[in-house]
Formats: C-alpha cells, structure tokens, sequence
C-alpha cells in the first residue's frame, strides 16, 4: 500500500513531463521525432571503421560541440536562447572551461534509440569546470538542441559527477537550466537520474553554493533541483518553472493560462517566490551571474571574498541623518540608506519584487561581502497576512538571526515595535553589535493601543498617549539597558559597520551539537 | 577720518587696511576673496535678526550676521526642519506646515515669531515677504526693523506705472508708452500707432513678464487688449494697462544700487542677466560685455537718481532694457536682494547683506561712488532641480542621494540652502544653488565656471547642468551676443543636450571602455585567499563593443598598470586615470586633454552612464564574445508601466493632489495612500497630463487598484 502510494505519487508529480514535453515541441512548430530517420547519413561519419582513432576522437568532439546540430542551434538563437555552449563561454572567463564527458552517450536501446544516428556525444548536457574572475567553478548546462535538452541517465550521470567532485575539491556549483523534462524513452532510468541529483543538491547545500539559472523550460519534478539550490534565476519571457503545464492545469482545473503566466519569471519573482531574481535575456542573466558570483565564498571552509576596495571605509553619509521623516508615519526608502551606507552604492539586491516589504541582498562593506535584511516600512497588516501563515514565517525570520553565528550588526533606524524588535536581529537573539539611531522607537506597541490598556478608562487619552510617546518612542529604554550598545549618528553608520566588522572578523560561535536543527518551514 | 580719493578696489582695500592698522578695532572677514565683511566690533548694530526665508538666502544672510556677531533667527515650515538654514541658525521657529501661504508667507505665524525670539530686526530675503508693503507696516507697527526700504518706496517702486512716473520725473529713461485705462479697442490701437509698432501690452499691475503680449499690428493689438483687460480685472481686479514700446531683442542689464538713510546712494555697476527661459533668469555676469564706461555711468548716475527720488534706502537693483544701439530704458525697481547679488559683491568686495543691514541701522554708506571698483569677472550659473530637455527646464523633483559642491576649486563660490540627503519638494523653488565663479578676466571666470560644472556632483534629481555648459561654451556667448532671446535662438527646436564632434565621441567611448576594463580588472582583485588560479596571467588585451546611440563600435584597449591605450576608428588614444572605482569624479586624461566625467550609473549588464561635457551619455560596453551573442538577443518592447499608477499596497486614500487634465511632472506627488499609519507618497513615472483618477480621498484601495492614468504628453 505504501508502496503504491509513493508509486501513484510519483506519477502525479512526474506525469506532467509528456504534456510539457509536447507542448514545447508544439510551440516551437518544430517536430522533434522521438527517434531520428535515418536520413542524415553524412553525420554518421564517426561510426565508419576505417577512421583513425584520433580521426575519431576529432570528430566526436567536433559532433559534441554541434550538439543537435546546426539547424536546431538557429532554432535556438531564433527563439531569442543561446546555445548551451555559448552560455558556459560567456558565463566563465575566456578559455578556462575545462569539459568533462564529451564522449558520454545514452544508454536507452528501446524505441529505437540505439541507432548511431540517435546518439549524440555528450548527450544533452555540456558539463566541467572552470574561472570566473579566477575563480573556481562547477557548471552544467544542459543542451535544449539534443533532445529538448531532456535528462536521460547519462545526462544525470554527468551532472552527478561534477557536484561530486565540486564537494571534494569545494567549489561552487551553478546549474543552467534549459530541458523540457525527463527523456521518456528511457522510463524510470531518467527518474532514479533526477533522484540522483535532488540527493546531492541537498547534501551539498551549506558545503558549498549552488545556483541556478532557469533558461528554458523547468518542468515536472525537473523543478525540485533549482528549489533545492541556494539561488535561483530566470530569464525573463523565455524560462519557465512549473510542475503541471497549462494543459494539465486546463483539464484538472479548467483554467486558462498561459506558460508565461502560470510558471514565467515575472510569476516566480513577484507572486510565488520561487525565484529570486530575473533577468532581461541570456547575456544579461549569464553577466550578472558572474558578478553574483563574486559575493559569494567558494565553500563552507572558505572565507567570504574581500575585494580591492576603493571606498573609504570611514566615509560619512550626510544624507542619512535627514533620511527618516520628522513625521513619525511618514514612510522612506530602506534602499535609500543601504545605497548610502555599502561600498560604492552596489547593493545585489536578491528578490526585489517579492515580499518589497523587506529588503535583502548582497553589498560589500570595505570590500567584505555582508548580506543585508532591511524592513522596507510599506505593507500593512490584515486577515491575508494572518491566514498567509504570517507567524510561521516571522518564527523563520527569527530563527535565521538566532542560528546564525556570522558577525551579526543591527541597526534600529526608526520603529522596532513588539515583536518586530525582538525578531531583527536583536541582543537577546545573539547580535554582536546593536546601534540605534536617534529617531529609534522600541516599545511594546504603538502609542494608541498602549494607552487604551494602561490607562483604560482614563479621561484625557490624548494626554496619556503623549506621555507614552515620550517615554517610549526614543532609543533610550533599550539604550539604558544595554539591548543597544550606542544611539549613533546616522551619517557615521557606515563607518560604524565596516569598523565593527574588522573587529568581529574572528567571531567564533558554535551552536548546541544537534542532529540537525529543525527550522519552521 | 578724511577720506582720501581712492580709484581702485586695490586702494579701497589698502585703505581698508589701514584702517585696521589705525584702529585695531575693525575685523575684516573675507572668505576667499569673493565679498569682506568689514565690520567695527565698537559699531553697535542688532542684537538679533530673524530671517523671513528659507535656502539658499536663508543660509546667505546667516552667514553675515555670523560675522558680524549677530544672533540668529530661522523661520521654517514642518517639512523644512531639518534644513540647512535652520540648523545654521542660532533659533529656530515652526511657523506652518509646507505650503508657502501657511508658512513662510503666513505674516501672522512670523510677527509671533518675532514676539517670541524678540528680534530686533527681519530680513526678507528675496520672494515671500521681501516687497510686501502690508509686511513692511506690520513690523514698523511693532517697532521691528525691516532690512529693506521704507514702505513708500515700496509701494512706488511695486507699481509699474507710479514706478515709471517717478522715474520719468527723475530723468531716467524710460520706454514710451502708456499707462492707464484703456476705455477700449480703438483707444487701444491708437496708443498703439502713436507710440509705433511693435508694442507691449500688459496688466499693470501684473509682475515681470507676466501675461505680457506683444502686438506687431492693428489685429494683434485688438487681441492683446482684449486679453490683458480681461487679466487685469479677474486677477488683479486692477483696470489699469500697460502699453509700450517693445524693445526687440533686448538685453536686460541692471544697476545694483546701495543707498543708507541720509540721502547718500551709490550704483554698484551692472549685471547682465539676458541669458533668460519664460523670463526667468539663467546665467548672469557682471560687469557686462555690452557697456562701455560712458554707458555704465549713464545707468548707474540714473538708477541713483531714482534711488534718491523714492528716497531709496537699502540695496536695490534698477532694472534696464538695452536695445543694440546702447539706448537704455528703465523697467522696474526690485526693492530687495536680487538672487544674482554675488557676483556683484565678487566684483566690488563689498558684502551686500552687511550693507543692507548697517543701512537699517540708520548708519551712513562708509563708501564714496570713487571707492566702486569693476575687480575682475564673475559669472552666476543657477543650478536647477528641472530637466532642461523639456522646454529649457521643467522642475523636477526628489532626494539628493548624492551631492558634493566643487568648492575644493580656486575662484568658486556656491551660495546654497540644501545638502546631500535633502528633498527638493514640489513646495518649493527649484534651484539647488547659485554657482558664482571669479577671475581677472571673463574668459578665466568662463573656465573656470565649465570646470565647477563638471566637478559639481548631483544625483537624485534631474538638473539643468547640461544646458548651462552648453551656453557657456556657446561661441556665441563667448562673443557676447547675447539678448533675452538667446535660448530660442540658439535652440529653436529645443535643447538636445550636448551634441558630440567626432573627436569627442572617441574621448566619451575610449573612457567607457577603459572605466569598463578597469572594472573587469578590480573584479579579479580578491584580498584574501580565494584560491584565485594563478596559471592565466592578468588579461591585457581587451576587444570589446560599444554601443552609442544605436551605433557600434569596435574598440580595442590594451591595458599597463593604470594607463590604458585605446584603439578605435583606426586612431589610438591614450587614457589615464587613477580609476577610483568608488569616486561620484571619473578625471581621466585623454592624449593630454583633461576631463573630468562623472560615472552616473554602471550595471553588470555592460551599461554605463557617463557625464561628459555636461551631458549625460548612456553606452553599452560588451566584451567581444557577449557583443556577438548579443545579437540573437530578442528586442524587447518596454512595458507601459508610466502610465498606470496603481496601488502598491491595501490601504486608504487621504489626498489626491490632481485632477483630470493637470500636468504632473516626473516623480510629482499624485496622491497619498495610508496603510498601517504609514503615509506613502505616489509619485508620477513621467511628466504627462493626467488622464483619468479613480480615486478620491477617503476611498479604500485594495493592492494593485488603479489609481490615476496618465495620457500621453
């Protein structure tokens, strides 16, 4: 019985794949035979005996590099998508790719797969190492012109072999996703390949970063390794992550909708969260990749990246100290300070459009990589939060801070009301450093709610609510009792931060031993 | 002591020294030479003045009552708080919220402030309160000192047609024409014909140019009069026109005047301000390329003249129009400081805030007409919040991210109310200073000027920096031909920012692709142990594609150290800088030539905005390889997001500040959505009229409601 339901699961959450699948291929008018015709004889070069084995290696590497050949290739190109090659070129530092497995071919003999012209050396992956910014780096791309790019055991089989060895050697693994799912010829073997991949990509996360960038199709439980990864990016209008494609969806719910709407980059970066940020087209994506790139440490063993750094870390910011509105409900940019505070305004900010009332992402802060978490004071509270699971996902939030043992420095700019306070980071939940500013207001709650409970009943609300305000929407209750360690000027933030992280640079923090710790999901 | 004749600033100064010398008692504060405060410690003057005004004149005026060691009084709206004047000001006090007609022109909220802080005397500024007559009485009624004429000067001088009375009486020039009530058309063009075509009709008892109408014949005259009665009546409720003589293509050129309490006054040279925009003023010099020394003295004995026939007390500026033949004739009398005061304090020394408020003292002028020296050339440059682009500049609004004034440069003054972090509200003028340059000559003054430009650093809001180095460098600004007209000349298509010569156009790029390579070299600069592969040396060669509006082109730059040779369209240049990545400056040398640019914005994408010559150029830097790719990239078609404004959150609606048919300019106020007591302010994507609003306040708006929609402009 359980057996059967994982079995009748599975088939649910893989079943998808072949709408998908014919979908894609429908879409682009280009009909893709599951078993090539035997039409293409002048191809078949490398399977004529009398050629030198050199001869051979030439050729296989040379069919290799023209993946599903060249009218494929200018499908690709014409659908506004690089070719899986041109990727890893443009993402990694000239001529530092070093390829692994260009001979690797598939092992699936039915439907007539094993024709010589069904096979294509390296099948539909593009898989190795090499540089960016001299940097090490694992990378697998998977090549939409063989087979839509869909996994087959060899093509998992590749990919295994390099997160393997990005483990042993520590260094970073990023994923370019371009596949319309599972090879269907080849059944439970392209499963047991995803399978294979999704262990892997979780018993890598925390030992060295993986990342992905979805540029093409992401279909089915194809889906799970990008989810399983750190970070993962899109292409705008030409990726697309969905578990059921919009004919599944049609028949089930009988809903309309487009790829575009239900599983594009606009969807997964704004409504579902699923991505974390998207990108003009495949040039764009693969040129920001390497700058992402940078922020990052190689591995768990390895420090963050400190770059040469041209911005004084001593630097005053005027501007801050006006920044927060002398009207306490009136709302600023976040991203005003953050800009005014990182090195060179350079703020890599991760999920812009999702959530906007908090602000995260990556800076440098005299030249140190440091990640930011910013309240962005917008959004109000109501029954959609509550029912969103509002209290699950603050307790998230919560438990993040209190694990981390990173250097962690807080700063209150203005409202840190209940508890907000206590949730940001806060002393009791193992801040190194805490600083307020001037206009900081840390209390249980709001003025008028207060005072509707300590002087219910009282004449003069107006009165009492002032008091309230002049006793608690200041810095000083949690200043006098060292939950702040300084009220600072705001212009001196920065300088403030970047000295406080040169001390803390040897932080040592070690958390309780545990089996492993059980964040609220 | 006699005061000897001195001819020269130089001997003005000399004496002035020797006065120090004779009576150790005088403190000369000069900042850098651009006006001295001289002042006699034992010479009693106010214990403390309030300034009726804020920014920049706010600031100005604080500073000489510093040095002259008077107490300060600010006055503010709410959102002003924590400006720059008041934090200057040794007292502050709120008198209303943001609009101007409950604040800084609120005279009941300001006489209270006065009361409080028990100011001896105000100082109006410019704007607001500095020629209100009504303003002037209250203070007088309560025995306060008002640094600015007497009332009746005022008056005299606020009314264009008793203005030109007395000047007429006083001998000054004044155009031909008429002022009075017209009975009706015919009338009207028999004025006209008398007078002589083309001529001038307006309310009079409208300001400035405004609701001027020119008519050129007997059609156009019936059409002026008709409008301007109709003005005169329903916004002034005055009947009385103005028709005169219109000057064609005029200069305008004013006359500083300085007169005190006894009948003494002085003419302090002229200011040409022609450079103008909807008779708004540009750019100012002083002297001016137009007059001779006989002129000059024509103007300035007149402007005396009227001074001394309104008996004038105070500093006050007469106002001429100069046709091509040197004939001048009176235009108005502005009884109060003129914005452009700096640069005729630069080119006199003297300190004209000091002045005025000695002069209110009751003190005597300590300066014969002898002792007003012409020293050298200055130039003011008005530095606007405003995009140029849009009819030589339409306000725009928003927070100063970044801002650094080019006061490290010799010769420079920046008379400014604002600082990094400032807002620029729609409550307020524009202007984010005056920018005053100085040198023994003009062209040194000019230089001088184009180099502040370049180094002076802006970001958050757009400004019209692009438009006031084109004029400078304008050949026929140079030359000095110059009128009122001159930007419609110049530009009879609008202003398109500057337009780039070949030689230019590889300096921009050249500096693009060096600031791109010297971005991709510091990107590989890792300090601590990253493991960085030590088997690729440092690339040196980089082929990279550029593209500039819309073209192509092909750069090769080999890279030693900081210097950077750059091929391209078959020339080689070399460009060398220090490439501080982090600095708002990009100074980059090019085949000798300096230049400063200024690095607005760079992505990882390749796109990089550059200030070059004033303007800004947006280019594409890719690597040859991303170049080639780039191609199959599909051409996107930006989405209309400008159009629509629509709720970014749930929450109700509490003022929607426009209606069907406005004009909001970009990042203007529409509205205010409230939610969880938080005031958010939406602003306009884009200036455009406003086409439809589905909101009003007190509504309730769910996130994503449309809010406004915006026509096209």
């Amino acid at each position: 019985m359980a057996a059967l339901a994982t079995l009748r699961s599975a088939s649910s959450l893989f079943g998808g794949y072949r709408f998908i699948y014919k979908n894609l291929v429908a879409a682009h008018s280009h009909v893709w035979d599951s078993v090539r015709p035997n039409l293409h004889l002048q191809q078949r070069w490398y399977a004529v005996s009398h050629l030198s084995v050199q001869e051979r290696i030439d050729k296989k590497r040379e069919a290799a590099r023209l993946g599903g050949g060249q009218a494929r290739i200018d499908a690709q190109h014409k659908r506004g998508k690089l070719t899986a090659r041109e990727r890893v070129e443009l993402l990694l530092d000239p001529d530092t790719f070093v390829e692994y497995d260009m001979f690797v071919e598939h092992r699936c003999s039915d439907f007539g797969m094993d024709a010589a012209q069904n096979k294509y050396p390296g099948d539909s992956v593009v898989t190795g190492q090499g540089r960016i910014n001299g940097r090490l780096v694992y990378v697998f791309s998977q090549d939409f012109t063989v087979y839509g790019g869909s996994l087959s055991g060899a093509h998992a089989q590749k990919i295994c072999k390099i997160m393997d060895q990005a483990v042993l050697v520590g260094a970073p693994v990023i994923g370019l996703n371009d596949s319309g799912g599972a090879r269907i010829q080849e059944g439970v073997e392209s499963l047991a390949g995803y399978a294979d991949i999704f262990l892997r990509n979780v018993l890598v996360s925390g030992v060295v970063p993986q990342i992905s960038l979805i540029m093409g199709p992401c279909a089915g439980g194809a889906v799970y390794s990008p989810a399983l990864t750190d970070f993962t990016f899109m292409v705008k209008d030409t990726s697309y992550l969905f578990i059921t494609g919009p004919d599944v969806v049609k028949s089930v719910t009988n809903e309309d909708v487009t790829q575009e709407e239900l599983g594009g980059a606009k969807t997964h970066t704004a409504v579902s969260g699923v991505a974390h940020r998207a990108f003009e087209n495949d040039v764009e994506a693969l040129l920001n990749l390497r700058e992402f790139f940078n922020f990052l440490p190689l591995s768990n063993k390895d420090p963050a990246p400190v770059m040469e750094c041209h911005d004084p870390s001593d630097r005053l910011v005027p501007g801050l100290d006006t920044v927060v509105p002398f009207e306490s409900t009136k709302a600023y940019d976040m991203l005003d300070i953050i800009h005014g505070i990182v090195d060179e305004r350079d703020f890599f900010e991760i999920m812009p459009n999702y959530a906007k009332n908090i602000v995260v992402g990556f800076a440098r802060m005299n030249g140190r990589t440091v990640g930011i978490v910013g309240n962005q004071p917008k959004v109000a509270s109501g029954t959609a939060q509550e029912y969103g699971g509002i209290i699950r996902h603050g307790a998230k939030l919560l438990f993040a801070f209190a694990e981390a043992t990173v250097p962690k420095i807080t700063i209150i700019t203005r409202k840190a009301y209940g508890g907000a306070y206590d949730v940001m980071s806060s002393k009791h939940l193992r801040g190194d450093v805490n600083y307020a500013w001037p206009s900081a207001e840390v209390a249980v709650m709001g003025a008028k709610g207060a005072v509707q409970i300590i002087f219910r009943g009282k004449e003069n609300q107006a009165e009492a609510e002032a008091e309230y305000v002049e006793t608690f929407a200041n810095p000083f209750p949690a200043a006098v009792r060292g939950f702040v360690d300084d009220i600072i000027q705001p212009s001196s933030t920065r300088m403030r931060i970047c000295r406080d992280l040169e001390v803390l640079v040897n932080k040592r923090q070690t958390n309780p031993w545990k089996k492993h710790a059980n964040i609220p999901l | 002591m006699a005061a000897p004749r001195v001819t020269s600033g130089l001997q003005r100064v000399l004496l002035m020294l020797k006065n120090v010398h004779f009576k150790s008692g005088y403190h000369i504060v000069a900042s850098r030479k651009q006006y001295s405060t001289v002042y006699d410690p034992n010479e009693k003057t106010f214990e403390k003045i309030l300034i009726a005004n804020r920014g920049e004149i706010a600031c100005r005026i604080i500073k000489t009552c510093k040095k002259m060691g008077i107490k300060t009084v600010a006055v503010h709206s709410d959102v002003d708080s924590s400006a720059v004047h008041v934090k200057m000001a040794d007292e502050a006090v709120c008198v209303g919220p943001a609009p101007t007609s409950k604040s800084y022109l609120n005279m009941d909220a300001i006489m209270e402030a006065i009361r409080k802080t028990r100011a001896e005397a105000v100082h109006p500024g410019y704007g607001f309160l500095s020629e209100n007559k009504e303003f002037a009485k209250r203070l007088a009624a309560e025995g306060v000192t008002f640094i600015g004429p007497d009332t009746h000067a005022i008056q005299a001088m606020g009314d264009k047609i008793e203005s030109k009375l007395i000047a007429k009486n006083a001998k000054v020039n004044t155009i031909p024409g008429f002022d009075g009530v017209v009975k009706d058309t015919d009338q009207a063009i028999s004025i006209a014909r008398e007078i002589g075509y083309p001529v001038m009709i307006k309310a009079s008892a409208g300001g400035g140019g405004k609701g001027m109408r020119i008519a050129w014949n007997d059609e156009e005259t019936r059409e002026g009069f008709r409008f301007s009665s109709q003005e005169a009546a329903s916004s002034f409720g005055d009947d009385r026109l103005l028709i005169e003589k219109f000057i064609d293509n005029p200069r305008h050129i004013e006359i500083q005047v300085l007169a005190d309490k006894h009948g003494n006054a002085l003419w302090l040279n002229e200011r040409e301000c022609s450079i103008q925009r909807r008779n708004q003023k540009v750019i100012e010099e002083a002297p001016s390329t137009f007059l001779d020394p006989n002129t000059r003295k024509q103007m300035g004995e007149q402007a005396v003249s009227l001074a001394k026939a309104v008996k004038y007390s105070s500093a006050g500026t007469v106002e001429f129009l100069v046709d091509s033949q040197r004939n001048f004739y009176f235009l108005e009398m502005n009884t109060r400081l003129q914005v452009e005061h700096p640069i005729t304090e630069c080119i006199t020394g003297l300190d004209l805030v000091q002045e005025m408020i000695r002069i209110a003292k009751g003190y005597k002028l300590h300066l014969k007409q002898a002792d007003i020296p012409i020293k050298g050339w200055a130039i003011e440059s008005r530095v606007y919040a405003e995009d140029p682009y849009k009819s030589f500049g339409l306000p725009s609004i928003g927070r100063l991210s970044q801002y650094i004034e080019p006061r490290n440069l010799t010769n420079v003054r920046v008379d400014s109310g604002i600082k990094e972090g400032s807002d620029i509200s729609i409550y307020y003028d524009p202007m984010i200073s005056k920018l005053v340059t100085y040198g023994s000559t003009r062209a040194d003054a000019l230089q001088q000027m184009v180099e502040a430009l370049d180094n002076y650093v802006i970001r958050g809001v757009t400004h019209n920096i692009s438009l006031l180095r084109e004029i400078l460098v304008h050949p026929r600004f140079v030359k000095g031909d110059i009128s009122t007209k001159f930007l419609p000349e110049v530009y009879p298509d609008g202003f398109k920012g500057h337009q780039l010569s070949d030689n230019g156009r590889r300096e921009l790029l050249a500096t693009a692709a060096c600031l791109y390579v010297a971005l991709q070299l510091r990107s590989r600069r890792f300090l601590g142990n990253q493991r960085v592969s030590t088997s690729h040396k440092e690339q040196n060669r980089w082929e990279l594609s550029l593209n500039l509006d819309k073209d192509t082109h092909v750069v090769t730059v080999f890279s030693t150290g900081s210097l950077f040779t750059v091929e391209l369209d078959g020339k080689r240049l070399n460009v060398t800088s220090e490439w501080n990545l982090a600095s708002a400056l990009l100074p980059v040398t090019i085949d000798g030539t300096q230049r400063t640019m200024q690095c607005l914005s760079r992505d990882a994408s390749g796109n990089v905005s550059l200030q070059y010559l004033g303007t800004v150029f947006k280019i594409q830097v890719l690597n040859r390889k991303a170049a080639d790719l780039n191609k199959h990239m599909p051409e996107k078609v930006p989405e209309d997001s400008g159009s629509i404004l629509r709720s970014p959150m749930p929450g109700s609606v509490v003022a929607v500040s426009v209606k069907p048919g406005d004009m909001v300019s970009e990042g203007q106020e529409i509205c205010v959505i409230e939610a969880m007591k938080m005031q958010n302010s939406m602003t306009a994507a884009r200036t455009a009229k406003v086409k439809t609003v589905h909101c009003k306040a007190g509504d309730t708006v769910a996130e994503g409601d449309i809010l406004i929609e915006l026509g096209m402009d």
